[in-house]
C-alpha cells in the first residue's frame, strides 16, 4: 500500500482538543466531525485538505482525550497518513484501532509544510519527492500488523472465535 | 527479572507467569467504562461488527457525565443511544441524571474497583483507580466495544517509572500540588507509554483522595497508567465498601525502572500549571499578578469531599471577588448531600459561587462556564490546552481547590495563606 500527498504540519504537543474540540463531540458521524478537524489549532485546514495528504507532527501528538473522535476526523478528512517523532499512546491505539495509518519517524523536522510526500506502508519509507530525500520509519511490531491486515482490533477479535 | 506491580497485575490477567517490557499480550477485563460521548462511537462499532451480546452486563459500567444533563438535543441523542444499549443488555452499573457523578469520582465511590484490577475505560482519566492499587488504563472507543463484547483487550506491557515519595507535606499542599510538580518536573509526555509508579514512606501523608487526584493526571505526563501501592489507608477504604475482594500486588525488589525520581513532599509548594499546558508549572511564590475572570473547583481531578471540604474551609465567610464568576460542581450525587449536610453549600453560595449538579461540563468546555475570548479561568481541572474551556484566546491556570478558592476571593490567582490569616 502506497499513498502520495502534500504536508500538513504542526508542532510538538498536537493535542485532541485541538484536533477535534470538545463543543463538536455531540455527534458520532465521521464526516461532520471531518468537518471540524483541527478546527482550534488551524482552522484553514478542512478548506486545504485533498484526500491523499499527510499530517506531520513533532513528539507526542495526539496527547490529552481519549477520544476515537480525533482519529476518526483526521481519517475522514481525507489525511491518508499522520507521521511524528513520537505518539500518545491512546492516540496510537486508536489510530490502530480505526485504521489510520500512523508513522513513528525521527526526522519530521526535516519536513515543511506544503512538502510532497509519497509513502510505501510495506516498507515504512517515506520519501519527501520535494527535497528528495528518503526517510526510513520503524515498522509495527508482527502483533499490530495482523491487527491491521484483518482490518482493525474487532475484525481481529471477530477472526479469533 | 522482578516485575513491577503493573506488570504484576498484567501478567495475572494473561495467565502468565511473566512478562516483560515491550511485550504484547491479550488480556481478561475486569470492568469496561464507557461515557456519553465516548459509548455511542462504541455502540456504533459493537453493532457494525454484528456483536449481540456483552461478555458480562456486571463488569461494563456507562456513566453519562460529559454533557449530562444533556447540554443541547445533539448531547440528548447521544445519552439516550446509551440509555437504550445499557437497557438491551441489562447493563447492571448504568448511571444516569439522578445517580449519575463524573465517572472517576463515581466508580471509586461505588466500590466498583478494587486493587490487583484489570480496568479499561473509554476516557483518558480512566488511569484514575491506579490510586486503588488496580491496573487501570484510558483507551478509545473501539477498544470499549471489544471489552464490552469480549472482556478482552491488548496491551503492550509498559516499562515504569518508580517515585519515592518521603517527608510531610506544607499546609495547603495537596496531592495536586504534589502531581502538578511531577509533571513539570518530567514533562508532558515525560511517561509517555510507562506506568508511573508510587511508593515510599510519604504515602502515610496523601488521603486517597490525594492519591486519586495523583493518579488521574499520570495520563497529563503522557503515562500509561499510575498506580500507588497498596497500604492501610488504601485497604481501609476499600474495606469501607465491601464489594469486590482486594488482591495486592507488590512491585519485586528486582523490579527494573526506567528512571527513579525521589520527591520529598516537604520541599513541595502550592503549584500552578500556566496556558497551554499542565508541565507548564509555577510554585505559588513565582506565579505574579495574574487577575482571572472565573474560577471552576470539581471535576475527576479535584470534585471530592475533601475538595470541597478545603474550598469550604477558605470561602468560609468571603465573598467572591467582584467580576469573578466562581463555580462548583461536586462530583458526585453523595457528595453533593455530604456538602449540603456540612454546611458546604450554604458557605458557597453566601460567598456568591454558583453551585451545579455533578457534570464534567466545564472541564472539557462542553458547557456551565464556557469562557469568552481573553478571559482566564482558575481551575481544578486537568488540562489547559488552547480553547479546553471555551474560546482559543481563553485561558486556563490548573491549581489545587485551595489555590482556587483563594483566587476565586482575591480575584488574582493567590496562595491560601494570603486569605486565611
Amino acid at each position: 500500500m502506497k499513498s502520495k500527498g502534500l504536508v500538513h504540519k504542526y508542532a510538538d504537543n498536537v493535542d485532541t482538543d485541538v484536533i477535534i474540540p470538545a463543543r463538536y463531540l455531540n455527534t458520532a458521524n465521521h464526516q461532520e466531525l471531518a468537518s471540524h478537524c483541527m478546527a482550534d489549532i488551524d482552522a484553514d485546514f478542512v478548506n486545504r485538505v485533498k484526500p491523499g495528504d499527510v499530517m506531520v507532527g513533532g513528539y507526542n501528538f495526539g496527547c490529552g482525550s481519549s477520544r476515537e473522535h480525533a482519529p476518526i476526523a483526521i481519517k475522514a478528512s481525507g489525511i491518508s497518513c499522520v507521521i511524528a517523532k513520537s505518539f500518545a499512546r491512546i492516540f496510537y491505539r486508536n489510530a490502530i484501532n480505526v485504521g489510520l495509518p500512523i508513522l513513528e519517524c525521527a526526522e519530521t523536522d526535516r519536513i515543511a509544510a506544503e512538502d510532497e510526500l509519497e509513502i510505501d506502508f510495506a516498507g515504512g519509507v517515506i520519501k519527501n519527492l520535494t527535497k528528495n530525500e528518503t526517510y526510513q520509519t520503524e515498522p509495527f511490531p508482527e502483533f499490530i500488523q495482523n491487527i491491521i491486515a484483518k482490518g482493525g482490533w474487532l475484525n481481529y477479535l471477530n477472526s479469533l472465535k | 527479572m522482578g516485575m513491577t506491580m503493573s506488570q504484576k497485575i498484567l501478567a495475572a490477567h494473561a495467565g502468565l507467569e511473566n512478562v516483560k517490557p515491550g511485550q504484547l499480550i491479550m488480556a481478561d477485563l475486569d470492568l469496561c467504562l464507557g461515557n456519553d460521548i465516548t459509548t455511542p462511537v462504541a455502540v456504533n462499532e459493537f453493532e457494525k461488527a454484528g456483536f449481540t451480546t456483552v461478555f458480562d452486563k456486571d463488569k461494563i459500567a456507562l456513566v453519562m457525565d460529559h454533557f449530562t444533563p444533556n447540554k443541547d438535543i445533539k448531547a440528548a441523542e447521544q445519552s439516550k443511544q446509551c440509555r437504550e444499549f445499557a437497557a438491551k443488555h441489562d447493563i447492571t452499573h448504568y448511571y444516569d441524571v439522578g445517580c449519575m457523578g463524573v465517572e472517576h469520582a463515581l466508580l471509586p465511590e461505588k466500590g466498583l474497583v478494587t486493587a490487583g484490577e484489570l480496568v479499561i475505560g473509554a476516557d483518558s482519566h480512566t488511569c484514575t483507580y491506579g490510586a486503588l492499587g488496580a491496573f487501570s488504563t484510558g483507551i478509545g472507543s473501539t477498544d470499549l466495544a471489544a471489552g464490552m463484547a469480549k472482556g478482552k483487550a491488548w496491551f503492550k506491557v509498559p516499562e515504569a517509572l518508580k517515585f519515592v515519595l518521603t517527608g510531610k507535606k506544607s499546609p495547603y499542599v495537596s496531592g495536586k500540588d504534589v502531581i502538578l510538580h511531577i509533571i513539570g518536573a518530567i514533562g508532558v509526555d515525560g511517561a509517555l507509554y510507562k506506568s508511573m509508579e508510587f511508593t515510599g514512606d510519604g504515602l502515610a501523608e496523601l488521603s486517597i483522595d490525594d492519591r486519586l487526584c495523583m493518579a488521574n493526571m499520570a495520563i497529563e505526563a503522557g503515562g500509561k497508567n499510575g498506580i500507588f501501592e497498596v497500604d492501610e489507608v488504601t485497604l481501609a477504604y476499600l474495606k469501607e465498601r465491601e464489594i469486590k475482594q482486594p488482591k495486592v500486588y507488590k512491585a519485586d525488589p528486582d523490579a527494573e525502572y526506567a528512571a527513579v525520581y525521589e520527591i520529598d513532599l516537604s520541599q513541595i509548594k502550592p503549584t500552578v500549571a500556566f496556558p497551554h499546558l499542565p508541565e507548564n508549572t509555577k510554585t505559588i511564590d513565582e506565579v505574579g499578578d495574574v487577575k482571572i475572570d472565573q474560577v471552576v473547583i470539581g471535576s475527576c481531578t479535584n470534585g471530592r469531599l475533601s475538595d470541597m471540604a478545603v474550598a469550604a474551609q477558605i470561602l468560609k465567610g468571603k465573598k467572591v471577588a467582584k467580576g469573578v464568576r466562581a463555580i462548583i460542581i461536586p462530583a458526585t450525587q453523595l457528595i453533593y448531600k455530604q456538602c449540603i449536610k456540612l454546611g458546604y453549600i450554604d458557605i458557597f453560595l453566601d460567598a456568591g459561587c454558583a453551585v451545579s449538579t455533578p457534570t464534567c461540563g466545564p472541564c472539557l468546555g462542553g458547557y456551565m462556564g464556557i469562557l469568552a475570548d481573553g478571559e482566564r479561568c482558575v481551575a481544578t481541572t486537568n488540562r489547559n490546552f488552547v480553547g479546553r474551556m471555551g474560546h482559543t484566546g481563553s485561558e486556563v491556570y490548573l491549581a489545587s481547590p485551595a489555590v482556587a478558592a483563594a483566587s476565586a476571593v482575591t480575584g488574582r490567582i493567590s496562595a491560601p495563606e494570603e486569605v486565611m490569616q
